[in-house]
């Protein structure tokens, strides 16, 4: 597994992802208010999905860990949205 | 082998255990989310309609908070490296208060709801229907396992203060201010979903 132990993430990185996070958050939270039925919900999520992707990319390091971290972390999302997708088709469906 | 090896490999199962704890933590919120999307499906007036009795406001006052406080210990693991331990500090200064000023906007929500009478197993709940239950019942619960994260959280980052404070946690060892920082970032992970699932459905 590649050691990146020496990697130091410059502060401006740090504020220009956290800048771009609350900017994230105010557009999701205009987005809102335009009636938009289902696609509410969906550019809602997706939005926070970005955001999630800021979080363990840069925040969490993931960046610079080795292979094993991004596996897991894509593993448990996966699985997770898999469980819900099915467990959504089953109620659409029965 | 010799220390400074030693210290890596040692800084690498830590981090190994922290992040197999947060696949835990981030299937413990799963399962919550699956429980919520499945009777959102079944009670979609209800939950529109209860989450309008939420503040968006301070929603999103709260989310920025937790983001900026995600960002300030970020930094400070920059500061130890940088070794530039006062900065450290301050930074972790900045996020514990941060993360403090975010239950206290908590309490004031949940005073504010508890003081209409609306709480899980209160009469005036009971008398608003199956879906408000279920909307109120998921958000205290949430919400609040989201809270007990951060009290935690909290904790952590004091003990990781008074450890670099001591010099415990140095610019050749600060595992444990990596841990905690992953930590805290999860709690701000999860509320990036509880805050467009509970405050943004309208």
């Amino acid at each position: 597994m590649e050691n990146n132990k020496d990697h130091i993430i410059p502060y401006q990185t740090l504020i220009l992802v956290v800048t771009g996070l609350i900017v994230l958050t105010l557009i999701s939270v205009s987005v809102t208010t335009i009636h938009l039925g289902a696609l509410t919900v969906f550019i809602a999520l997706l939005i926070a999905a970005v955001k999630s992707s800021f979080v363990l990319w840069i925040f969490m390091h993931l960046k610079f860990e080795g292979r094993l971290f991004r596996l897991g972390v894509t593993g448990v999302i996966l699985l997770i949205t898999s469980v819900i997708i099915i467990t959504m088709l089953d109620y659409l469906f029965r | 082998m010799n220390n400074t090896q030693e210290i890596e490999q040692e800084a690498l199962t830590s981090k190994t255990g922290m992040w197999l704890f947060l696949f835990t933590e981030l299937l413990l919120f799963g399962g919550l989310f699956i429980v919520y999307s499945v009777y959102r499906y079944q009670n979609s007036e209800a939950f529109h309609l209860a989450a309008n009795e939420l503040s968006v406001f301070i929603g999103t006052f709260n989310t920025i908070i937790l983001l900026i406080s995600s960002s300030t210990i970020a930094m400070s693991i920059t500061a130890i490296q940088k070794k530039n331990k006062r900065l450290a500090l301050l930074l972790l200064g900045a996020t514990f208060l941060l993360g403090f000023i975010f239950l206290v906007n908590k309490y004031f929500e949940w005073g504010h709801h508890i003081k209409e009478h609306i709480y899980p197993g209160s009469y005036d709940l009971s008398l608003r229907g199956h879906g408000d239950i279920l909307f109120y019942g998921l958000y205290y619960f949430m919400t609040g396992v989201h809270a007990l994260h951060i009290i935690v959280g909290l904790g952590f980052i004091g003990i990781v203060t008074v450890r670099i404070s001591k010099d415990k946690i140095h610019s050749g060892k600060f595992v444990l201010l990596e841990n905690c920082g992953l930590y805290w970032h999860l709690v701000d992970l999860i509320w990036i979903f509880l805050f467009p699932l509970f405050y943004l459905i309208t």
